[in-house]
């Protein structure tokens, strides 16, 4: 195979797995957004505290990675809860800026709070996965890429198939669908809302350890949740299936502008900004996303 | 005790400041700042100058918010932009502070045009998003057309001066941005009253009817954006006379944030409430940073946490203003005033 084709499938192939990651927090926010009619502005927090609680699991406690995973995305659960009972609940129905403030608010706490209880330093976990790289095919994937990429589409599925077969998981849908009915067939709707925030939260903490598996882990580490925004409107904001898809579309588009037009800028990079490049034309060709139900306003 | 409407005149039905208390108040007032900086030490004197310039910006986000209901994350980069232009004009071509100044607000103005259009497609979250990606490209921008902004390292700017007296100290710009950010503070307070202000309530309290009874939609949002971005691009360019250099790193998603939290703490949609969400999200670090200082005698580490604490505190503030005052410091100034001028027959 020729070299400029297997730097072409390098460059793909990095991107579906940055895709990958991206459409794991992705759901995230569409999880919450679905049930409440809320962007949680503050998954980027949500993912950074889930890494710390995995990384304290196992430099603290000395539990091995899966016990620690497992535990991080249990107190996620906790917090995510927590969030919805104090913080959210209070705000139901209120303007659509209150609602962004707070989430807002709320991520400015928790990374002052998880900058005073583990400190600004960038730390990493103990080694995990084997370290020789993965081959696939002509393509070489490092392998602290290789793994974590495994959990999220493992996570993705999980989180996909419960939605679609689990009791928990069809009362989300009718409650997304419409509430009033939902309701009506005694759905418990505040419930379903705190199972969102918790199973949003639990999503957010596996792609943060995710992340920081394959980055390091520093208070910093939420700024990644605001690089999804465009993956969630390119998708839809209420599409499982389009977070997925717009999650390895900006992937693979942010690692082809890096490979490809960032040599030729000296010093600048394309790929910082390709995402929202691809979120305003979104916005303007399809407001909704590929897959988002198009709102109508009935009078 | 203010115990009648009762009006003789048209003009007196119009004014702006509308009884003798209100009048001798402001008088007071004028006459303070015109002396504060006579008085008022190096610190103080630039504590002023920062408050009058977030002021004034967060003012433009108020009209876009408060009067209109749109939304908008992006406000940092549009006093960005209106700083650069007013940098670039300055530093490059010797244009005086009141040319560079309002070119770099009609810049603004015009971006905030282009920002506008979406918003009659696109509402609340989406269009929140939409101008979030104008704040990364602008700040990407910045960076990176190293040519004309300089990039990372940023320009230096001259200062201001008036008939060669310069305006290079804290104390002498401070008449330059309190000028400023005064006539814009009474022009946002007519324009409420105006027909166009009346248009943009009523877009923010319910889009569909405002067009039925014959507000053009389309119109009204844009001249909304132009609006807060004009005062977010005369902000910028008071920035840059105060710093005299610019660097990206001055118009950050953080600020854009710091203006949101301003206009809530403060109050949606008051002008008034602006100055005291200000005055207050300006002096809450301030305060901590003192009691830090403090605490340093008796705990040596208490320095390194300050940075956190402040995240926490802005944080917290937010939360607790919109949950438990949800009108801001404006309501609850309302509050205490009514609470004086009813006693002692309710509470």
């Amino acid at each position: 195979m020729s070299e400029a084709l297997v730097h072409l499938l390098q460059l793909v192939v990095s991107g579906v797995v940055t895709g990958g990651i991206y459409a794991l927090v992705a759901m995230g926010f569409v999880v919450v957004y679905k049930a409440t009619r809320v962007i949680n502005f503050a998954t980027g927090e949500f993912m950074m505290l889930g890494a710390f609680f995995a990384w304290t699991a196992m430099s603290a406690l000395q539990a091995p990675f899966a016990v620690a995973l497992l535990a991080a995305v249990a107190a996620s659960a906790l917090l995510g809860t927590a969030t919805e009972r104090l913080v959210l609940r209070p705000l139901l129905g209120q303007r659509t800026i209150s609602v962004i403030m707070v989430t807002i608010g709320l991520a400015a706490i928790f990374k002052g709070l998880a900058q005073i209880a583990w400190s600004g330093d960038y730390r990493s976990y103990p080694p995990i996965f084997p370290r020789a790289p993965v081959e696939l095919g002509p393509v070489l994937l490092p392998s602290r890429q290789f793994y974590p990429f495994l959990i999220a589409v493992a996570a993705i599925a999980l989180v996909g198939l419960a939605f679609r077969f689990t009791r928990t998981g069809i009362a989300m849908r009718a409650t997304a669908d419409d509430q009033m009915a939902a309701f009506g067939m005694g759905i418990d709707i505040r419930r379903v809302f705190s199972l969102s925030w918790s199973l949003a939260a639990m999503t957010a903490a596996v792609a943060g350890i995710v992340v920081g598996v394959i980055g390091g882990i520093s208070p910093q580490l939420g700024a990644i949740g605001l690089r999804t925004f465009p993956v969630v409107i390119l998708g839809g904001l209420d599409s499982i299936g389009g977070a997925l898809l717009g999650g390895i579309v900006i992937g693979v588009l942010e690692n082809l502008a890096g490979g490809y037009v960032d040599p030729l800028l000296d010093g600048a990079s394309l790929k910082e900004v390709v995402p929202f490049v691809v979120l305003v034309l979104t916005l303007m060709v399809r407001p909704y996303g590929l897959f988002g139900t198009r709102e109508v306003e009935r009078l | 005790m203010l115990i009648g409407n009762y009006k003789e005149t048209y003009a007196s039905d119009e004014a702006l400041f509308r009884t003798p208390a209100t009048r001798a108040w402001m008088a007071v007032g004028a006459l303070a700042a015109l002396l504060f900086p006579f008085l008022a030490g190096d610190y103080l004197l630039y504590l002023a100058d920062l408050m009058a310039i977030l002021a004034l910006g967060a003012l433009g986000l108020n009209i876009l918010i408060g009067f209109t209901g749109q939304i908008s994350l992006g406000h940092a980069a549009f006093m960005g932009l209106g700083a650069y232009t007013t940098a670039i004009l300055a530093s490059r071509l010797g244009l005086p502070f009141w040319l560079s100044i309002p070119a770099g607000g009609a810049l603004a103005t015009a971006a905030g045009m282009v920002v506008g259009v979406p918003s009659l497609r696109i509402k609340g979250l989406y269009l929140a998003i939409a101008t979030l990606s104008a704040q990364v490209i602008f700040e990407w921008v910045f960076t990176n057309w190293t040519s004309v902004t300089g990039g990372i390292r940023g320009l230096n700017v001259p200062p201001a001066s008036v008939a060669g007296f310069r305006l290079d100290t804290d104390g002498r710009i401070y008449f330059l941005i309190v000028a400023v950010t005064v006539v814009h503070f009474l022009l946002a307070s007519n324009l409420r009253r105006s027909r166009w202000g009346r248009a943009f309530v009523a877009v923010r309290d319910r889009d569909v009817a405002a067009e039925i009874v014959g507000v053009n939609l389309f119109r009204t949002k844009i001249l909304s954006f132009m609006v807060s971005s004009y005062y977010a691009g005369i902000a910028g360019g008071l920035w840059v006379y105060f710093t005299k250099v610019i660097t990206p790193e001055s118009f950050p998603l953080s600020l854009s944030i710091q203006f949101l939290a301003i206009v809530i703490v403060g109050g949606l949609g008051s002008v008034k409430g602006t100055v005291y969400g200000t005055i207050f999200m300006t002096l809450v670090p301030e305060v901590l940073k003192a009691g830090t200082g403090v605490a340093r005698a008796v705990w040596p580490d208490a320095q390194s946490y300050l940075f956190p604490l402040r995240d926490v505190v802005f944080g917290l503030l937010i939360v607790v203003f919109l949950i438990f005052e949800p009108h801001g410091l404006a309501e609850v100034w309302n509050r205490v005033k009514r609470f004086f001028s009813l006693w002692p027959f309710a509470k």
